[in-house]
């Protein structure tokens, strides 16, 4: 590249592929911290309901007025945990992130289709995450509705203290966050189909491509109903129409004029996305482990093109069962039944990938570095995750654990949980080629007990929280004498995500130690096959010198009679067998 | 082979997360074995325990061989210097994933519908029985109107536009004669035992959702529309009603008092509150 660009067209308005996908992630890093502190407001008031803390009182006045947490701020608070969780962290660092990072590396392409349109997504990203944030500080406070926004508490801005300006904001960033996303997913879908290089056949792909594109695809056919569904809202809220809101309802004694609407359409049309989205999220990480586990394997992943057509059918499914979110709603019982059976459907493709992870491990040669524990670690919480979601997808099972703790328990496991190793597999496996540093093993491990162990108990014991009956969105449990003996659950399940926090002081501190101190790494540091580790690290503008040829799949570890145990794409068929 | 520069391989590692895994294994199956469920009080509900119970056993015996294989796959392969197994043949692929898969569908599906379809019909499709106790009710911000019909056995008639918060919550239309015994209470329900109950839901402003957790009864209030539920109490004692759909800030100490008690404390009950 020219010397002439300057330090902001080349880090800050870039439009390398590269520095926008570092972007991504460390702006949905910073975004992490925010929601993971919001997730330890929630555990401090669960753990201890009504117990004052005056220094948090003094650093928020609203909503802990003299240290004790008003039960509007706790629902501002788990809403905005969800939403930043969700759209901009998980979305902005595993998806778009890595989506961004890694896709074209792994294709041997020199970008992005469309490196301006890339920027912009960002950019606008960036300004959906600014806007969330604001929310908290205005009039009324951040939204309270829930993640999920369900009218009419969502449309009525006399419903709480959050429906007022505080959701106006949380549907503006929503319609930020989806421009945004959908210019990356386009992107992503449109560098895979025409920027592979020569040689890279669709079936040469490595999984975690494979993963990326078609979550893609599946976020670009979800989001647009969740779009329409955000716009209809804003016009309920500020232009009277009643796209959401019945004849006849009375807020604080009022009747309102509104007529005809229907607030069982915005679930339609918000799950008809969120669903999809959930798997948008858990594929990518999915396809980071399936890949991650040969590397640490030395032998090329169980089942290839299963995986592949099981990713497919996963998401196909995934497009016609958003229903089971709405067993109880007062929908038609038989649309009960259709949903329940074509949910439990996709235990067939789930299993047969979880089968291949397993299948990946099965006479290996297993190196426990920092990635594959992590990559072991999605295992046990996709196993986990799968089981609960047996339990949710079964409408009869369903009506006592709906909206209960399990359902917290199930999502946290998978699309936080799952996400969440994915993601940090990511970080420790891709951080030499993006800083051409090594993380430090030592604490990579010491992250990864301290992450693991107490993720899964809180999530784990969360499930049994909900199996006795305590519903989610609750400000206290300390109402409800059925509830007393959830108590001293909830105080070990706050103790433990406290220690769940503190763990990642660790990542924090190996991630920048890393940055500026790690060990020079070698270009290939993990003996990979992929064409990203064919470059340097980090790579040039452009990404390769020569673009590369490919002439085998992607899994090409010990092969027989060959001195070194893998074979890298590029290497041709004439030197090395190819094997698959 | 030349490995100079990977990452070490500890010994003391493969220990600790093989030993994790097996663990863990157990650790689910003790934990998740406890008796959980609040105790049961109701006909349907026993047939969703059966559906809870069938699933917990499948899944924590299912997790159990998971994670001990996990366990020993871990083992096996940290301590292996070569590669033993690298592919397997094409059709060993797809007969362990395909035959794997099919054993969750059959777990899965089987489950639905061997023992939770029956019990979805029986409780969606049966028709209220004559003799069911009929009640309406009411979710606003944040309690429970409950109207019962009184003696000539049907609900006077309501109006929206007649709904005033302190004098008449629900806009009873003094208009009509047959609303002028309804008994009206507010978070209180007294029902008879062993006698089906058949509730009219209705909603004033949020979604809001009745919840019994010892009954097994959730069903959600969306405005608008007004789902009915019939279900048949079969143990006396108190029970609490929560609410289960975020509805605002109270939603949390949205309770209501769901008294199951003998069809002569019930009569007298009822009785007592008409001459009120
Ligand atoms: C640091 C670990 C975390 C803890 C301790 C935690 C804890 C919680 C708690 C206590 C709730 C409230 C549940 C309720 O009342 O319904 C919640 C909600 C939620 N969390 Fe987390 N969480 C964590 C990480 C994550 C991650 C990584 C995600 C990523 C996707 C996530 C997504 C959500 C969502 C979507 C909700 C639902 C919000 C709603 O009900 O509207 N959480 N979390
Ligand atoms: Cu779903
Ligand atoms: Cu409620």
């Amino acid at each position: 590249m020219s010397h002439s660009d300057s330090f902001i067209r080349k880090y800050i308005f870039s439009t390398d592929h590269k520095i926008i996908g570092i972007q991504y992630i460390l702006t949905g890093l910073a975004m992490a911290l925010v929601g993971g502190t919001l997730a330890g407001l929630i555990r401090l008031q669960l753990g201890w309901p009504g117990l004052q803390w005056p220094l948090l009182g003094k650093l928020m006045p609203v909503g802990m007025p003299s240290g004790v947490m008003t039960p509007e701020f706790y629902m501002a608070l788990v809403t905005m945990h969800g939403t930043i969780m969700v759209f901009f962290f998980m979305s902005f660092v595993l998806v778009s992130g890595f989506g961004n990072y890694v896709v074209p590396l792994q294709i041997g392409a020199r970008d992005m289709a469309f490196p301006l349109l890339n920027m912009l997504s960002y950019w606008i990203g960036l300004l959906g995450a600014i806007v969330i944030l604001l929310s908290f500080f205005v009039q009324g406070g951040a939204a309270a509705a829930g993640w999920t926004a369900y009218p009419p508490l969502s449309a009525v801005a006399s419903a709480m203290p959050g429906s007022a300006l505080g959701q106006t904001l949380w549907l503006l960033a929503m319609a930020l966050f989806i421009a945004s996303f959908t210019m990356s997913g386009l992107n992503i879908v449109a560098t895979v189909l025409s920027l592979r290089a020569p040689g890279m056949s669709m079936m040469r792909m490595p999984l975690t491509v494979w993963s990326y594109f078609i979550s893609a695809i599946m976020g670009l056919l979800a989001f647009p109903p969740l779009t329409a569904a955000a716009i209809m809202l804003l016009f309920d809220r500020h232009f009277d129409t009643s796209f959401f809101l019945p004849s006849g309802l009375i807020v604080a004694g009022k009747l309102l004029p509104n007529h005809g609407g229907s607030p069982l359409l915005w679930q339609h049309l918000f799950w008809f996305l969120g669903h999809p989205e959930v798997y948008v999220l858990i594929l990518p990480a999915l396809g980071i482990a399936l890949d991650m586990l040969p590397v640490f394997s030395r032998k090329p992943v169980f089942g290839y093109r299963l995986s592949v057509y099981c990713l497919m059918i996963v998401a196909v499914l995934s497009m016609i069962v958003w229903g089971h979110h709405m067993f109880v709603s007062g929908m038609s019982p038989f649309s009960g039944e259709y949903f329940s059976i074509s949910t439990m459907l996709i235990t067939v493709p789930m299993t047969i990938i979880g089968v291949n992870m397993l299948g990946s491990l099965w006479g290996a040669r297993i190196t426990l570095a920092t990635p594959m524990l992590f990559a072991l670690g999605i295992i046990a919480l996709f196993g986990v995750g799968g089981f609960g979601g047996l339990f949710l997808g079964n409408a009869t099972a369903d009506m006592q654990l709906h909206d209960t703790y399990f359902v917290v328990g199930h999502f946290h496991l998978m699309i936080g949980g799952v996400t969440l190793l994915g993601t940090f597999a990511g970080i420790y496996y891709w951080f030499p080629k993006m800083f051409g540093r090594q993380m430090s093993e030592a604490l990579g491990k010491a992250h990864f007990w301290l992450t693991f162990l107490p993720f899964f108990t809180v999530f784990f014991m969360q499930h049994f929280v909900g199996l006795q009956g305590a519903p989610r969105r609750y400000y206290a449990f300390t109402t409800y004498e059925y509830l007393n003996r959830t108590h001293g659950q909830n105080v070990v399940i706050s103790l433990v995500a406290f220690l769940l926090m503190a763990g990642q002081l660790v990542f924090a501190l190996n991630f920048i130690w890393s940055l500026v101190a790690g060990r020079a790494s070698e270009r290939n540091p993990w003996h990979a096959t992929t064409l990203e580790w064919e470059t340097s690290s980090p790579p040039p503008h452009g990404n390769f010198v020569e673009i590369p040829t490919v002439h085998r799949w992607a899994y090409e570890y010990s092969v027989a009679g060959e001195a070194l145990d893998y074979t890298p794409q590029t290497v041709p068929a004439r030197q090395v067998a190819v094997t698959a | 082979m030349t490995h100079s520069t990977s990452p070490k391989r500890g010994v003391l590692d493969v220990w600790l997360v093989s030993l994790m895994f097996l663990l863990l294994g157990a650790g689910i199956v003790l934990y998740g074995r406890r008796d959980w469920l609040p105790p049961l009080a109701s006909r349907h509900g026993a047939g969703i325990d059966d559906m809870l119970r069938y699933l917990l056993f499948t899944t924590g015996s299912l997790l159990f061989v998971a994670f001990t294989a996990l366990s020993w796959l871990v083992w096996a392969g940290g301590r292996r210097h070569v590669v033993t197994q690298r592919v397997a043949a094409a059709r060993t692929e797809v007969v362990v994933s395909l035959l794997l898969g099919m054993l969750m569908a059959a777990v899965a599906e089987g489950g639905v519908l061997a023992i939770g379809m029956p019990v979805w019909k029986e409780y969606f499709e049966a028709a209220a029985p004559p003799d069911a106790v009929q009640i309406d009710v009411t979710a606003q911000q944040f309690f429970w109107n409950v109207r019962y019909p009184g003696a000539d056995g049907v609900f006077g008639r309501v109006r929206n536009e007649l709904v005033d918060e302190a004098s008449n919550p629900v806009g009873l239309d003094s208009a009509d004669a047959r609303g002028a015994d309804d008994i009206y209470l507010v978070n209180q329900f007294i029902v008879p035992v062993d006698r089906p109950v058949h509730i009219r839901l209705h909603s004033k402003d949020m979604i809001h959702s009745f919840f019994l957790p010892h009954l097994r009864v959730k069903q959600d209030v969306i405005p608008g529309m007004t789902p009915e539920i019939t279900f048949v109490p079969t143990k006396e004692g108190t029970y609490e009603l929560a609410c289960a759909e975020l509805c605002g800030l109270g939603h949390y100490r949205m309770q209501g008092i769901f008294k199951v008690v003998a069809q002569r404390d019930y009569e007298r009950a009822l009785r007592e509150e008409a001459s009120k």
